[in-house]
């Protein structure tokens, strides 16, 4: 193949026209294909870990799987249901927590103290305590909630595991809600306050409202993140082969289920991938595809909501 | 938003309404803090628990590497190398993977659909738990590249580094396993920063007549440098402090090696390892390196976020 190599043509004017075989151009090309190639790389551990997960744990699914409990160490059959009540159960405790605390503090943060010192300071927080190592949430709620026995003097529990999850919750709420509040335009409270609403009325009745979409995107996010979880949950939750018993009737007692050591899925996965015996392992392929099932749901979830959060504004 | 409260206050408030105003503010400014105090308070917790083997051990604990729950010693320097060398490694595969990504699916390489169905996958392998990434790590993903790292040992073997024959769980798969969990971050933040990019810059770079990768390249990188910066040294951080994938793969090994084929340990795998069954002194060693873990991200991340506000160009 033949490609002009001169720069001149028509007129004496330079030669405009795209040179296929010029250097920077191919060059370019190959930078391009180079891109792409990466990107390849970088889709393709999803493809394989969906697709495992999929075929492995997807041909475990069944009705026992969701009514029954795990087996004993080498035996097979059971299910894992105690682990889907618990990990349900954790993350409610978390997120009963952290939402209140977190959409507060975002609320501060973006209405009062826009751009103060204290706001300021209080994003860095944020941001620090996001960069916080999940296992250190661990070892903090194991000292202070689970060597102290704070609770009606029961060690591991439900809740210090619900607690461990809510620390790392809380700065993805509030940066949503600081975010969120921020898109709201200022029109719009200033056309509350002045027919007369108050600033509590202002802030509850008007500009929450509308940044609702966003604040529950990251929100809905945010409880994915904390559903797969697993490593404050080790030492702070830890594990138990049974049914949580009587949420409601054992309320007020020590022997109430999220006072004590409960059994989650991705604690499950993390101890039964460690056991020798192949049915665990099976059972914790299928605990993964329940509990991936569960995050993919609920992240398609937050983009549907997400797409009412750019029209609502 | 000084001015829009000034306006309020002007006007002639009844009482209960200024009880229940500042009730609110109060409040929630309360519940702001509550960010605050807990991160002080985790710093308070580990490093009164640490408190007692910092003053056994000092520096010591920092470069010494046995670690004998039966004879009270403890030294951590396994999972400090680990924790350190892992991380490293894994974003320097991750940085050319990532960033390339990113740029694949800003720039106008490839028609939009496409572009944004990469994207929505990148996004979901974020989504994906750490230890389901372990689970698929020890049973799928180390046999497939151990025929790699045996190739590696018998082409590289002396060199440190690849002195041992790999078996199973070690330093490497983990490194790869940290590449997949830390590339969805700097995709997405590098993606975000290239958006950010004014469109006014490109036009100008191919008017004076560019290439696309010289305008890349040029141009844009360095316009979109503070967030891609900043999104690594996230990813690092994000990779100091991970957790179950690395202990599941890594082959929670005492015993120091320089290999990367060797089974290792990290300051977090100890911890998942430990922790739960760990009494006396053997807390509060873990507690201290719980607390340089905890030093060393910090560290990552207020540099992150002075690095953001250092580079950034504004345009």
């Amino acid at each position: 193949m033949t490609y002009p190599t001169s720069s001149t043509s028509i007129n004496g004017m330079p030669d405009l026209s795209y040179r296929y075989g010029s250097r920077r151009n191919l060059i370019s090309r190959f930078l391009s294909i180079l891109a792409a190639l990466f990107s390849v790389i970088a889709v393709l551990p999803l493809v394989a870990v969906l697709a495992y997960v999929l075929i492995k744990g997807g041909s475990m699914i069944s009705p026992r799987l969701f009514t029954e409990l795990p087996p004993a160490p080498g035996l097979s059959g059971g299910g894992i249901g105690n682990a889907i009540l618990g990990s349900i159960l954790v993350t409610v405790i978390a997120a009963l927590i952290a939402i209140p605390v977190g959409v507060g503090g975002g609320i501060y943060v973006a209405e009062y103290s826009r751009g103060g010192t204290f706001a300021q300071f209080i994003r860095f927080g944020t941001n620090v305590l996001s960069g916080v190592p999940s296992i250190i949430a661990g070892v903090f709620v194991y000292a202070t909630i689970v060597a102290t026995r704070l609770f009606f003097g029961n060690s591991y529990s439900a809740l210090a595991g619900g607690v461990a999850l809510s620390v790392l919750m809380l700065p993805t709420v509030i940066k949503t809600t600081d975010e969120g509040l921020k898109l709201v335009p200022n029109d719009l409270r200033r056309a509350a306050l002045g027919v007369g609403a108050s600033q509590f009325v202002t802030i509850v009745r008007i500009t929450l409202p509308s940044a609702f979409m966003p604040i529950a995107t990251g929100v809905v996010l945010s409880i994915a993140r904390a559903a797969g979880e697993t490593a404050p949950l080790i030492f702070t939750a830890l594990n138990n082969n049974f049914w949580p018993q009587d949420l409601f009737s054992n309320f007020w007692t020590k022997n109430n289920p999220i006072l004590n050591p409960i059994s989650t899925l991705s604690v499950l996965i993390y101890n039964f991938a460690q056991l020798p015996y192949e049915p665990q392992i099976e059972l914790a392929w299928a605990a993964s595809f329940v509990l991936l099932m569960f995050i993919l749901v609920i992240n398609l979830l937050a983009r549907w909501l997400g797409r009412f959060a750019t029209n609502s504004i | 938003m000084a001015s829009l409260e000034d306006l309020y206050r002007l006007r002639r408030r009844p009482a209960v309404e200024k009880t229940i105003d500042a009730g609110f503010k109060l409040t929630s400014a309360l519940l702001a803090i509550v960010v605050a105090l807990v991160l002080l308070f985790i710093l308070y917790v580990v490093f009164t628990g640490a408190l007692d083997s910092m003053g056994r051990y000092g520096w010591r604990f920092l470069v010494t590497s046995n670690w004998n729950p039966v004879k009270d010693e403890y030294g951590a320097f396994t999972a400090i190398y680990g924790t350190l060398i892992t991380s490293l490694l894994s974003l320097l595969i991750a940085v050319p993977l990532g960033v390339g990504t990113a740029i694949f699916i800003t720039e106008n390489i490839i028609p939009r659909p496409i572009r944004s169905l990469i994207g929505l996958m990148v996004e979901l392998l974020a989504a994906i738990p750490s230890v389901v990434l372990g689970l698929w790590a020890i049973f799928v993903m180390e046999p497939f590249i151990r025929p790699g790292l045996e190739f590696l040992h018998a082409v590289l073997g002396w060199l440190p580094f690849f002195s041992t024959p790999p078996q199973g769980p070690g330093i490497a798969p983990a490194v790869l396993i940290l590449v997949v969990m830390i590339l969805p971050i700097i995709t997405a933040i590098s993606r975000d920063a290239l958006n950010q990019v004014p469109i006014k810059l490109r036009q100008a770079a191919y008017g004076v007549g560019t290439t696309r990768w010289g305008a890349i390249l040029n141009v844009i990188l360095p316009a979109a440098i503070s967030g891609i910066v900043g999104g690594v040294m996230l990813a690092l951080g994000r990779a100091m402090g991970e957790t179950l994938a690395v202990t599941l793969i890594i082959g929670n090994s005492n015993t120091f090696s320089w290999s990367l084929l060797a089974p290792g340990n990290t300051i977090s795998a100890m911890l998942a390892n430990q922790f739960g069954e760990a009494d006396g002194s053997q807390v509060s060693s873990l507690m201290y390196a719980a607390f340089v873990l905890m030093l060393l991200t910090l560290a990552v991340n207020i540099l992150a976020q002075w690095l953001v506000k250092r580079l950034s160009l504004k345009y």
